[in-house]
């Protein structure tokens, strides 16, 4: 499997790729069709708003009272997994997550890896790493392996090829797998089943993400429609998963909530065609199943995260998608533009805490802060306040303490002086009193360009009485009485 | 220091001076709206397994398997994987001799190593029972063992799972605490929804992504 060529290498910047995407007319519409549909199908799997209020509520307290004991359920699930005959590992960094990884594989001789869905992988950008050393890492999941397919990044962390069409896809099939075209989207998928049949069969190791490590009984708890999951995690004999170190919960009946929470955001399903409950390999009597599992717990950057109480709420995130479906500006611009693993609101407020917010400047004010988002997140992440606080982050004094990763990547001393000015004009009655005067006056002199704001619009002008003026002139005529 | 000591430090230092939150799991949320009479289990059950494609048969305890015979045969499927060592495997068994039914029964009897490429290709059905059903979700339990592995349901391109009606739960909730599952998990364990999906083409659904085209769920009446 040839490189992935990374998106951010593409075209320099948010601002650049979004105007690019801006212009693909194909692009936007299937996006804009997609995200309709999931937003429906969301709103249809939750017919109780209090039900659903309810819900929401205990998610977020589920998430953040397991938050709130971290290290003592890492070091549960820990000690639970290594009862049940999993190893664990634990990495700081994806480099470290892909020495072990690669590590595991090489020990068992392997060259060939199935990988069931896992953001995490995309975080280490595991099928690279494996690649460089001659180990072919394919994707398993129909999205996952249509991008990995065409050298691209997925574009959506719950639907990957979101931003392709079917004619896209069969064209792809076509020149990479020598397919005959079609554009029948159940005959594409019956090309991805064989192709990928043979692989599950003959892999050495399967990869696959967490989407909850239940302490109390050491299992890890994937949702999945395809099977590629099962497959990946059954069919070969190691299974290795990587997850990040917040996907840990207490107790096995906490899954309940969060699982219903999680379908029904992401695709609007009461539950996904297979949940997978895994505790442990293959037993001495038992005739399947992987004789290894490995279990990888990454930081990177969730411990600085976690280090700050408001940005902390960052973790409680299930990757469930709602908050990108219901973006204005994803469903605009799409997952690429981006740049990131994360794309849209998740994205933006985690993405600081892995690459830095210096990496991305951009992100935080690429939100209309509408409020979307943190309404429909399922765990009440209030991700439109957590975008403030990164703007805010985003123009701090470099100079100083930094409390996010990389903030003050847009701190400008001229606009901080403006601010200075405008504070000092607005506190002195007497200075403003003469501002006033002399804007009004001497309107004609106002500069015609004023920064961004008139790539798009027109310079604002004074007007050539202000308010105030206008007022006491009503006033004066109509004896102090307001007419 | 070792990544796990870094990791477990930095976490511990920024929990300093606080207190775990207390448990606040709420039960009623999670099984009061999903009660149903105990007649309407199978109705709920079947309606929203139907609406994904599952095909839902109710029998007898005893005649199931002439319905197996049949569902197999109008498929023109000539192979069934099926668990003789077990009661319902036996009495399959049983019926197919008896009857003389063509369709070959295959067992499941060794390390899946030394049967891969037969499983993978040549196998048509599997049939395996279930743990029980939760209506809530329109949902199987599957709870592999050595009789019926985890594969089992996975590979063939059609599965037949046996539920008696008596197992079919309210939720998923009730089950799990009811039958203590926290005290003992399997290595493996899957709540099975339907045949295998995707909608990763222009959220086009195709069934028979990577698992069962078609998931047939004989409910058993044994109430
Ligand atoms: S932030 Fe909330 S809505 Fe967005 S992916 Fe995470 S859980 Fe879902």
């Amino acid at each position: 499997m040839s490189q992935r060529i990374p998106v951010t290498e593409l075209t320099p910047g948010f601002r650049g790729r979004a105007e690019e995407a801006l212009t693909d007319g194909q692009l936007r519409n299937n996006f804009r069709v997609a995200m309709d549909s999931l937003m429906t199908k969301r709103a249809n799997a939750f017919p109780d708003a209090d039900e659903r209020e309810g819900l929401r509520e205990l998610g977020n307290r589920l998430k953040a009272g397991a938050l709130s004991r971290l290290p003592d359920l890492l070091e549960q699930l820990e000690k639970k997994l290594t009862e049940n005959g999993v190893k664990v590992h634990w990495a700081e960094t994806v480099e470290e997550a892909n020495e072990l990884v690669h590590g595991i594989i090489e020990a068992r001789k392997g060259s060939q890896v199935v990988k069931g869905k896992s953001m995490v992988s995309e975080e280490m950008e595991m099928n690279d790493y494996l690649a460089e050393r001659g180990i072919e890492c394919l994707e398993s999941d129909m999205g996952e392996y249509i991008v990995q397919l065409d050298n691209e990044k997925p574009s959506h962390i719950i639907m990957p090829a979101i931003h392709k069409n079917a004619r896209q896809v069969s064209k792809l099939f076509h020149d990479k797998l020598g397919e005959p075209e079609t554009e029948d989207v159940n005959q594409l998928i019956q090309i991805g089943r064989r192709t990928l049949r043979r692989k599950f069969m003959d892999a050495d190791v399967g990869v696959s993400g967490v989407n909850f490590a239940i302490a109390e009984t050491g299992t890890l708890l994937l949702v999945e429609n395809e099977g590629n999951g099962r497959m990946s995690t059954t069919a070969p004999p190691v299974h290795i998963a990587v997850t990040g170190i917040e996907k840990v919960v207490p107790n096995l009946r906490d899954v309940v909530p969060l699982v219903s929470l999680l379908t029904r955001s992401a695709l609007g399903q009461p539950i996904t065609t297979y949940v997978n409950l895994i505790s442990g390999p293959r037993k001495p009597d038992e005739l399947d199943g992987p004789e290894e599992v490995h279990l990888v717990l990454l930081d990177n950057g969730r411990t600085g995260a976690f280090a700050d109480a408001q940005m902390r709420q960052t973790l409680n995130c299930i990757r469930c998608g709602a908050c990108m479906n219901h973006c204005p500006v994803y469903t605009r611009v799409g997952g690429h533009t981006y740049g990131e693993v994360y794309p849209g609101p998740i994205g933006k407020i985690i993405t600081p805490h892995m690459a830095g917010l210096d990496k991305v400047p951009d992100h935080p004010s690429a939100s209309s802060l509408c409020g979307a988002c943190g309404e429909v997140c399922p765990v009440k992440i209030p991700i439109p306040e957590l975008l403030q606080r990164l703007r805010q982050e985003n123009v701090k004094d470099p100079e100083q303490p930094q409390q996010v990763k990389g903030g003050g990547a847009k701190y400008s001393r001229t606009e901080r002086w403006i601010w200075r000015g405008w504070q000092m004009l607005n506190t002195r009655p007497a200075l403003y009193r003469s501002f006033l005067w002399a804007a009004t006056r001497f309107r004609a002199l106002a500069p015609k360009k004023a920064g961004p704001w008139t790539e798009n619009h027109s310079a604002p002008v004074p007007a050539r009485r202000s308010l105030h003026d206008l007022a006491a002139r009503h006033l004066d005529q109509n004896g102090g009485r307001p007419s | 220091m070792t990544a796990r000591a870094n990791i477990l430090g930095k976490l511990r230092s920024s929990l300093v001076g606080t207190t775990p939150r207390p448990d606040e799991f709420d039960e009623a949320l999670v099984t009061a709206p999903w009660r149903y009479a105990p007649e309407d289990r199978i109705a709920r059950l079947r309606s929203l397994m139907e609406a994904v494609h599952t095909e839902v048969h109710q029998c007898g305890s005893d005649n199931w398997p002439e319905l197996v015979a049949e569902l197999l045969n109008k498929r023109n499927l000539t192979n069934l994987l099926c668990a003789p060592s077990i009661e319902h495997g036996r009495a399959l068994q049983a019926y197919f001799e008896a009857t003389e039914q063509t369709i070959e029964l295959l067992a499941y009897d060794q390390p899946v190593e030394a049967w891969k490429e037969e499983l993978f290709w040549n196998v048509d059905a599997s049939l395996t029972g279930t743990l029980g059903g939760i209506a809530a979700t329109g949902t199987v339990v599957l709870w592999p063992d050595r009789h019926e592995p985890r594969l089992m349901s996975l590979v063939p391109p059609v599965h037949i799972a046996l539920l008696k009606a008596s197992e079919i739960h309210d939720n998923l909730y009730d089950m799990m605490v009811s039958q203590d599952w926290a005290a003992g998990l399997p290595t493996n364990v899957l709540l099975v929804s339907g045949p295998s999906k995707t909608a990763d083409i222009e959220q086009v659904l195709a069934y028979g992504a990577h698992g069962p085209r078609e998931l047939i769920v004989l409910v058993l009446e044994d109430l």
